[in-house]
């Protein structure tokens, strides 16, 4: 009896994806999906997480977790479960889930909707779980250390440098985002700009003022938000300011890369925390209301549940269904980014073992279903406005009438009256080619809270409100990523020299900090200088790392079901570390070798170096030394993928050998605390 | 709990501030010789903690 109401479910789920795979042609009601997926999540935590919990990690309620034993009311602190579920969240959701399902939706939502279906079921909460897991049972030791003492020393040197370089890419990928979106927009460069003075006030307000009010001030920083959002149709509409707050992509690009360098060193207190507040607060206020939205209104999906595209020549981004689906939507499906959360503060928080099961494994499903929401938003657009926003200026041009015909060449009928409607509609002297997915999901969320609040005259406050929210965390990201990657290259160079790694002495601080901003300011001028849009390039290579990530993480979870002689459930984690191989191996060998210049590296780079020896000029190049730029851009992502390559394959082989000595032994090995570890 | 506590905890621990209450009453329990920290002397230690290099970073 208890069974039946999963039953219940499980006949949703098969009508819900039963209609959406059937429907040709006709539009369905984005609810379908929605239902679908939930579905599938309860169903999925009710028996394969339990599975997991009771039967391979015989989570022990009685045992005493870090939290208890080592209990200091600052960073080890026994927590209510759905407090810390909220913490857990909140952490490991950000732009990577709204970003990659829009990419994706060129090829139809369904191909989309089924990878971040099954991919979080079977890989991305099990990975958060069973990590969360393994730290919480050594107090909360972070992922490198984890991989240090189960693997060795070289696997958790390999591990480390190995987020290091994701943590730049990821950077780099989300500085571009924000460049994309910002770009020639002098509504969304004023609301973000306004940002920085709001942050600044509200840091001398809890310093000074009233100390420790974070709610308090957090209400007047929202309030400011939302007025400097109105005051933007004032500034975008005025003679004398809009052109001051018209950026190109370039000077952009500069003054993100000086932001950037500025934020890192300035005191937290001042720029960093109270940003921190205004993006969090913002970003679950923005998705609750967005699935909130999305359930209310039930709008109908336009984007064909298959499209042309599946055979990998889309507008917005080359290369098959496999490996390339499954490394566009990384965020929301599985990513490997979550160990590091995982294993960071969360398992120190654990009041009881067997709420690791609803915080490791629940929050990941809820990352899936933001994720599904980030989709069914792009896909209630139509079609033709999502591909004028998401191809290339190489392909849409520039002109509503060039876009049109463009698009309609796609398959999709959009009329140029149609394109410049839509820009106005939403405050923007254009929408074509804003690639990036940011401004297609604000589209999409402008669309559905009209609909809600306002109506068309408030489309462009929400458009813009959109653009804030995402805009805020992720330069939220950038300065604390700056910052995470500044301490790990100062931990890292310190092994060598000593001296380098006091944190609070100035010379190795700022040497640290321009590196990591060099580092990934590098990448972005890079994508913001492709002919291509650069999202192109970079989110393959961030998906790459996101999900190599995830395989190391994988494999040390195998590797630690081996060591506890449970080996007979290890394909819980084996089968999908398999998988996350192949498809980051494959994608990589297609990056390096395939001759489409689309596709490939060095493919890219023989066309250029090609066309140099002639002596022409291609695009966007102007002059024989950014030809020359391009080609060396070319070569540097093709090292970088042969060395994620070389990453994954160290780590898988050393995770075999690990297993394979854990199988030769006749006991329990892993390194675990022991049962009555002693109370301090 | 109380529900609107919990919403309160919750939005505190997602910018990085744990149960200051909690604290206090670890602080009287098992440290009753020390002076506990001032709430905005907890949440600036909290801060730089976050922020410090220690703390676990944020996601994409």
């Amino acid at each position: 009896m208890k069974h039946l109401p999963f039953a219940v479910l499980g006949v949703v789920a098969a009508l819900g994806l039963g209609v959406v795979a059937s429907s040709r042609g006709e539009e369905v009601s984005a609810l379908w999906i929605v239902f679908a997926a939930a579905s599938i999540y309860v169903i999925a935590y009710r028996y394969y997480s339990k599975f997991i919990a009771d039967r391979v990690m015989k989570l022990d309620a009685g045992r005493v977790t870090p939290a208890v034993r080592l209990t200091d009311g600052l960073d080890y602190v026994p927590t209510n479960k759905y407090v810390l579920f909220g913490h857990h969240f909140a952490a490991i959701a950000g732009a990577g889930p709204l970003v990659g399902p829009v990419l994706a939706a060129q090829m139809g939502y369904l191909p989309g909707l089924l990878w971040l279906v099954t991919g979080v079921v079977l890989a991305g909460a099990v990975q958060d779980f069973t990590i969360l897991f393994i730290s919480m049972r050594r107090d909360g030791r972070s992922l490198g250390e984890l991989i240090r003492s189960e693997l060795g020393v070289v696997p958790g040197l390999v591990a480390l440098f190995g987020a290091f370089i994701i943590m730049v890419i990821l950077l780099a990928v989300l500085a571009l985002i924000v460049v994309k979106a910002l770009a020639d927009s002098p509504w969304g460069m004023f609301t973000v700009t306004a940002t920085i003075p709001i942050a600044l006030f509200m840091g001398v307000y809890t310093r000074f003022l009233r100390p420790g009010r974070i709610g308090e001030v957090s209400i007047i920083g929202l309030t400011m938000l939302m007025l400097a959002i109105i005051l933007g149709q004032n500034v975008a509409e005025s003679a004398t300011l809009a052109p001051l707050f018209t950026l190109t992509g370039t000077q952009l690009c500069w003054a993100l890369i000086g932001y950037g360098f500025v934020a890192a060193v300035l005191p937290v207190w001042l720029l960093l925390a109270p940003r921190d507040y205004l993006s969090t607060f913002l970003k679950i206020g923005a998705i609750v209301s967005l699935a909130v939205g999305i359930i209310v209104l039930a709008p109908s999906l336009k984007m064909p549940a298959v499209s042309a595209f599946v055979d990998g020549n889309g507008p917005v981004w080359k290369g098959s269904l496999f490996p390339f689906l499954f490394i566009t939507i990384a965020c929301g499906a599985v990513s490997g980014f979550h160990s590091l959360i995982a294993s960071g503060t969360t398992p120190k928080l654990l009041a009881n073992e067997t709420d690791s099961r609803f915080v490791g494994y629940g929050a990941m499903l809820m990352e899936s279903f933001v994720a599904v929401m980030a989709l069914v938003a792009a896909s209630i657009l139509e079609p033709g406005i999502y591909f004028t926003m998401n191809s290339p200026p190489a392909v849409v041009g520039t002109s509503p009438e060039s876009a049109s015909a463009a698009v309609e060449k796609m398959g999709f009928a959009v009329s140029a009256e149609t394109i410049a409607e839509t820009a106005r509609e939403v405050g923007e002297t254009t929408i074509i080619s804003r690639t990036g997915g940011a401004p297609t999901l604000a589209v999409g969320m402008a669309h559905v809270f009209a609909n809600a609040i306002g109506g068309k005259g408030m489309k462009a406050f929400w458009y813009h409100f959109a653009i804030l929210f995402e805009a805020l965390f992720i330069l939220t990201a950038v300065d604390a990523g700056t910052r995470a990657g500044r301490f790990m290259l100062q931990d890292l160079i310190g092994t060598a020299v000593p001296s380098f790694k006091q944190t609070s002495s100035w010379v190795p601080a700022i040497t640290a900090t321009a590196i990591v901003v060099g580092a990934w300011g590098f990448f972005l001028y890079q994508g913001v200088t492709d002919p291509l849009g650069g999202i192109n390039t970079l989110w393959p290579l961030f998906g790459m790392a996101n999900q190599m990530l995830s395989a190391i993480a994988l494999t040390l979870a195998t590797v630690v079901f081996f060591k506890m002689k449970r080996e007979r459930y290890a394909w819980i984690t084996a089968v999908p570390t398999v998988w996350l191989i192949a498809c980051t191996m494959t994608a990589g060998c297609l990056k390096l070798f395939s001759d489409d210049p689309a596709i490939g590296f060095n493919a890219h780079a023989r066309k250029f170096s090609t066309a140099l020896e002639r002596g022409e000029l291609l695009a966007p190049a102007k002059s024989l030394e950014q030809m020359r730029q391009i080609v060396a851009n070319d070569h540097i992502d093709a090292v970088l993928c042969l060395v994620f390559m070389a990453v994954v394959i160290a780590i898988a082989g050393f995770g075999i050998r690990a297993c394979a000595r854990a199988l030769r032994s006749d006991r329990w090995t892993a390194i675990e605390l022991p049962l009555g570890a002693s109370v301090e | 709990m109380k529900l609107l506590a919990m919403v309160r905890d919750s939005l505190r621990l997602m910018v990085g501030v744990p149960s200051y209450q909690t604290y206090v009453d670890h602080m009287r329990r098992k440290h009753p010789e020390s002076l506990p920290m001032s709430y905005p002397e907890f949440v600036r230690d909290r801060q730089a903690a976050r922020f410090g290099g220690k703390g676990s970073p944020r996601c994409c």
